[in-house]
């Protein structure tokens, strides 16, 4: 049951073209994520959507209502900005209850109010506080709390916590979490970390040069990306990509060539005809070190010691680079040299248009 | 050790701004209490506070004192009701942004004499000043302003004079305003009038206190719009303080009474002062 519906939804700035024709659908009470590098349009849409931004074609339903023309106030919207955007003159009490007073609702029911989400978010003792009495977190509980009273059918959230320190970054990104379970609102993020959006959403929309990339829940997209570009975007470290030159085809098998070994690769998994060059990805944690006789060998140029894992450079024989995942307490050594196993049934192919050519094998 | 040496390369500054301002001081209050009038000169014998009763008791006096706080308080409502009202019209971007805030700004630049002559003979003169032309193009009489109005006049003419200043202010403080709160306020419901009323004007409330203390300063001290124009006159319609000071020392030559006229004047804006930063400055403090 869509809830929101966003229809070849455009818009130009001058001479940019910002949003080239987003199509989108939101079912009531979902968590949706858009994720982008810097300047993909993520911001102008859900502008667009709070209507801060007008639209150059397309339209924005919700709830079975047109709101492409209608002003934002009248959207039935509530938006949390990246700099909180408090009231400075207005003690916590007064930026809470603002929309309220506007809406000439009664000053009984405006406290009614105030109190239930002051409670709800710890906000009792700082009522009457001005925003620059209060340290980073309670100003991004008070901007959330300002969007809470006003009972909106949408919450859009700007980039709220990056201007907290990584601490308080991982406990807001917790309470927004519990937030959207205790109210069930329907809720639009945009972020650019991608750890944020991983945790934080039922689905992610994945944003490229004012286009979507991808649509999906955080594991389709780490485990079955579309593209090269969602490939590396979702994951850290990123997914080691690599080049293969030859590729044949041997009865159930593709025989694929990469530096001077061959691998074999189920033809069933391959979607579409067989190209003539690929490009390999795998991630960091889907492969394996070995003995001997594995798909790739390298030296180990770095080891990075997480504590919990560690994560290995290595220096292939083509001078390429590439990152695997290895246990806490690693006995490995820089500059020694390994060989390493690829777990096929993890294994992405691209072509050379950087589109996904294989499909990830359901999970037994 | 340390300490000493700073004090001691400070210390050239600090006696000469002491000399500065102690020297014309302590000059003026042994001027006042002395008869020192350059018609009679020679006889400078100590007066007590005669000199004090004199400008106290002069017919000017009163008008005066009024026609100052008077054209103080109508510039400041002028400049800074005007100057919030412009400034916010022209925050937002249009055609031809650029030339109608240097237009707006430009009467800053000419001096006070310079503004009062153009006044005087280009706007108000009842022959062939522009308000004369436009009220007998309207089949009106045209009004003599500079002497049926006097006081007026001179408040028009700062008020354009200073108008600019507030503006300058006003618009430099707009830009620093959070776009990001003003479309919270939007997406709250708040329609343009309430963004000014509730965020826009809290915002200004610093600048307003500083174009208010500063303007102060200057405004009671105006001569030259007088001195050019009305010459205070008719009778005492429009002498200010300054004016009356001015008329005592060089138009009656008694420099004894001017002195005393100056250490009140000293007195009055120091009074201003008083309550004007009771009211403004707690804006500064914040």
């Amino acid at each position: 049951m869509t809830y929101l519906a966003i229809t070849d939804l455009q818009k130009h700035y001058d001479s940019y073209h910002a949003l080239r024709g987003i199509n989108l659908s939101i079912t009531e009470g979902e968590f949706v994520v858009f994720v982008g590098p810097s300047g993909c349009g993520k911001s102008t849409l859900l502008r667009t959507i709070a209507g801060l931004e007008s639209s150059t074609g397309g339209s924005i339903e919700l709830d079975g209502r047109d709101i492409t023309e209608v002003a934002s106030s009248k959207r039935d919207l509530a938006m949390v900005f990246q700099s909180y955007a408090l009231y400075p003159h207005m003690t916590v009490a007064d930026n809470l209850s603002f929309a309220l007073r506007l809406a000439k609702v009664s000053d009984a029911e405006i406290k009614e109010k105030v109190r239930s989400v002051s409670a709800s978010l710890q906000l009792d003792a700082l009522l009457e506080r001005k925003p620059k009495e209060l340290s980073g977190g309670q100003r991004q509980r008070v901007a959330i709390g300002r969007a809470i009273v006003r009972q909106p059918k949408v919450f859009l959230f700007d980039e709220p916590l990056s201007n907290l320190d990584a601490a308080l970054r991982v406990q807001m990104r917790l309470e927004l979490a519990r937030l959207h379970k205790k109210l069930g609102t329907t809720m639009i993020y945009v972020t650019h970390d991608q750890v944020e959006a991983m945790t934080l959403a039922d689905r992610v929309v994945i944003l490229n040069a004012g286009q979507i990339e991808q649509v999906g829940t955080p594991l389709e997209l780490y485990r079955q990306p579309n593209s090269r570009f969602v490939a590396e975007f979702i994951g850290t470290p990123k997914m080691n990509l690599i080049a293969a030159n030859k590729i044949i085809r041997q009865e159930e098998t593709l025989a694929i060539e990469l530096l001077g070994q061959q691998i074999h690769f189920p033809a069933n998994r391959l979607k579409g005809p067989l190209p003539d060059s690929v490009v390999v990805g795998i991630r960091p944690e889907h492969m394996s070190l070995v003995e001997s006789g594995g798909d790739l060998t390298g030296r180990i140029e770095l080891v990075e010691h997480l504590g919990s894992e560690a994560y290995a450079h290595l220096q292939l024989s083509s001078d390429q680079t590439i990152i695997i995942k290895a246990p806490a307490r690693t006995e490995l050594k820089d500059g020694q040299e390994v060989s390493l196993k690829i777990d096929i049934s993890e294994m992405i192919l691209f072509n050379k248009n950087d589109r996904v050519i294989s499909v990830i094998p359901e999970e037994v | 050790m340390k300490r000493s040496i700073t004090r001691l390369l400070m210390a050239p500054s600090v006696i000469m701004l002491l000399v500065w301002m102690i020297i014309p001081l302590s000059m003026t209050i042994y001027f006042s209490t002395i008869r020192y009038n350059l018609l009679y000169p020679g006889q400078n014998n100590f007066v007590g506070l005669m000199n004090f009763e004199f400008f106290i008791t002069d017919p000017g006096f009163i008008p005066a004192v009024s026609n100052t706080l008077i054209l103080l308080l109508s510039v400041l409502i002028i400049t800074v009701v005007l100057g919030v009202m412009l400034s916010a019209l022209i925050d937002k971007p249009f055609f031809g942004q650029g030339i109608v805030r240097v237009l707006l700004i430009s009467p800053f630049f000419i001096m006070p004499t310079v503004n009062a002559l153009i006044w005087k003979n280009m706007m108000m003169n009842p022959v062939y000043g522009i308000f004369a032309w436009i009220s007998e193009s309207l089949g009106f009489e045209p009004i003599d302003w500079l002497s049926s109005y006097p006081l007026m006049s001179v408040i028009i003419m700062v008020s354009w004079q200073w108008l600019p200043f507030a503006i300058l202010v006003f618009v430099t403080a707009l830009q620093s305003q959070d776009t990001e709160q003003k479309e919270a306020a939007q997406m709250d419901g708040a329609t343009g009038w309430h963004i000014f009323r509730y965020l826009t004007i809290p915002h200004l409330a610093r600048p307003i206190a500083v174009v208010v203390m500063i303007e102060t300063i200057f405004l009671l001290a105006v001569f030259a719009e007088i001195f050019v124009s009305t010459g205070g006159g008719p009778g005492y319609d429009s002498t200010n303080l300054a004016y009356l000071i001015y008329n005592q020392a060089l138009l009656q030559y008694d420099v004894g009474v001017a002195s005393a006229g100056g250490l009140f004047a000293v007195l009055l804006a120091n009074i201003v002062a008083f309550f004007l930063i009771r009211a403004v400055g707690k804006n500064l403090t914040v």
